[in-house]
């Protein structure tokens, strides 16, 4: 996957771990465009900082489409992050606090959930992952 | 080729201050190093000045948690200073916890923690006075 | 008989421009009498009219072409202006339709031969009055916001102590803007003590409590210890009975008791340095 916009749509690959470094970065520019709060930044940018690491890390690398929505007067900031490694079988266990593949603390997906507005994953075994997150300006 | 953060020797004190955004390998390194110099110069606190860092996910929380559980097998206590207000909201709400790691606002205030200045009791009450009346 | 072509629409008014113009005037002015003057009334139609015409002339009739940029960026200036200044919407949208009276006068064509242009002034209209409930809304954004600074005043109480008074109810909005400016004050003052006072807070629910913990977990993560004080019988029966566990937190009844705590931990700490250790994470 190469790196590129089209139709405001940002995509980086993630498959090093400064593909992660630069995920954050290019999120946090996104982040300062739809005007959130400097709270809700720095959430918005932590959740990616997981989510890139999972699908470097649990995923064996994959990508990231962002962008910046708006809806009426909000604005706002999304993400996705998709990978075609081995899925995982059971979202709801791997979204429960401490649960852990090996390597974390076991927070990045359940934690992640808590810093945005909203969080939806999509994952079956084999069939990769994608989890989407979405934050809007107050 | 991956940075290196580099790490000064004040007294018995090794500072680290972190500016920028740490890449996971470098972080690690840092984790290494520190746990080298420390056996090396002997220093018996290390302070780790976060006020640069944008944000502390799970793999740097860890970072800081680790250095401070080597440093304490080695002797040395750790101090986290100047973590941002929106870093320490997000760290709350992602759930991470330093476990056990001190914290302090800035370096001059890290270093106190680190070097406590002995005073008589005489003294504090002194100062205790002179504040009041100021 | 058909529609005139936009180009033909531009020429009729240029040509018109006289009656159209004065009809218009007269019904936007019968409208918005004492609210604007008649000079000032007569340079904004001007503008309108003038970008209305070069927009027909490059061959739109479609409000949002590239073509009418202009003519809305004029609207949309107005619309707002006049929503700051307290317009109602009926006359910020009839001084916009008014325009239509002005083109029943137009007789060298029919009602159907114009009806590209009375649906541009349709289009028009409510072009307008979406600006101006954008407006609207925006400043009753700006004022609840206003509102909710006010209503968190952080204060220094003594050289390294700060305090939040909190007032009132306390929801999850309010509460995350009460934890990030009393955590910016501890930085900005350098204070290593903050005290949060409940006594004005009615009541305090499982997610009150919660926002409360996590601010003074938070707090610790940067180098500072928070006390909350003010707590009212009924909410310490409530804190218990609700099962909420505060753990290692510092409470005390009174703000003067928390001011005295502080000062004493200030006291000890003056020969030892201070600092927090962030036992019990999150």
């Amino acid at each position: 996957m190469r790196p590129g916009t089209a139709d405001g749509v940002l995509t980086m690959p993630v498959d090093t771990d400064a593909d992660v470094v630069k995920v954050r970065q290019a999120v946090r520019g996104l982040t300062q465009q739809a005007r959130l709060s400097l709270v809700d930044q720095t959430k918005f940018v932590t959740a990616a900082s997981e989510l890139a690491r999972n699908t470097l890390v649990h995923g064996g690398g994959g990508h990231v489409e962002a962008q910046v929505v708006s809806e009426g007067r909000r604005t706002g900031v999304r993400a996705v992050f998709v990978d075609d490694g081995p899925g995982i079988a059971d979202i709801d266990l791997a979204m429960t606090d401490g649960w852990t593949s090996g390597t974390g603390l076991g927070l990045g997906l359940s934690g992640s959930r808590r810093l945005v507005e909203r969080f939806v994953i999509d994952s079956a075994p084999g069939a990769g992952t994608r989890v989407e997150i979405v934050s809007w300006s107050r | 080729m991956t940075d290196v953060v580099p790490i000064l020797k004040i007294g018995s004190t090794l500072l680290v201050s972190i500016q920028t955004d740490l890449q996971d390998d470098t972080a690690l390194r840092l984790q290494e190093d520190l746990a080298e110099q420390i056996t090396r110069t002997g220093a018996r606190g290390v302070l780790i000045d976060i006020s640069g860092l944008e944000i502390v996910d799970s793999f740097i929380g860890r970072m800081l948690a680790s250095i401070a559980g080597i440093s304490r097998v080695l002797d040395a206590a750790t101090v986290v200073v100047g973590m941002r207000p929106a870093v320490a909201i997000t760290m709350v709400e992602l759930g991470l916890s330093l476990g056990g790691v001190r914290t302090a606002l800035d370096v001059e205030r890290g270093l106190r923690v680190l070097a406590p200045v002995e005073q008589s009791p005489e003294e504090v009450l002194l100062a205790a006075a002179q504040r009041a009346g100021e | 008989m058909s529609v005139l072509a936009p180009e033909h629409l531009a020429q009729l008014l240029e040509d018109q421009r006289e009656v159209v113009r004065s009809v218009w005037l007269e019904a936007a002015s019968a409208e918005l009498r004492g609210r604007t003057s008649r000079g000032e009334l007569e340079r904004e139609q001007d503008e309108l009219y003038d970008a209305l015409v070069a927009g027909l002339r490059s061959g739109a009739t479609d409000l949002y072409s590239g073509a009418f940029d202009s003519l809305r960026g004029i609207l949309a200036d107005l619309s707002t202006a006049r929503a700051r200044l307290g317009f109602t919407p009926r006359e910020t949208a009839v001084a916009i339709f008014a325009l239509k009276e002005g083109l029943y006068q137009v007789t060298s064509a029919s009602a159907a031969q114009l009806a590209p242009l009375l649906r541009l002034v349709d289009d028009l209209g409510l072009f307008t009055f979406e600006t101006f409930a954008a407006t609207r809304e925006g400043i009753i954004a700006e004022q609840s916001e206003q509102l909710l600074e006010l209503s968190t005043p952080v204060v220094k109480l003594w050289d390294g102590i700060v305090a939040v008074p909190l007032v009132g109810t306390l929801d999850s909005a309010r509460t995350q803007v009460v934890m990030e400016k009393l955590l910016s004050t501890l930085v900005e003052t350098g204070s290593e003590h903050a005290i949060i006072d409940i006594a004005g807070v009615p009541a305090v629910d499982t997610q009150v409590a919660q926002h409360l913990l996590k601010t003074v977990v938070a707090a610790r993560l940067m180098g500072a210890e928070c006390t909350i004080s003010g707590i009212r019988p009924q909410i310490a029966q409530t804190i218990v009975a609700l099962g909420i566990e505060f753990g290692d937190i510092r409470t005390r009844a009174s703000l003067a008791d928390a001011l005295v705590d502080a000062l004493r931990v200030d006291r000890r700490a003056a020969g030892q340095g201070g600092s927090t250790a962030v036992g019990t994470g999150a």
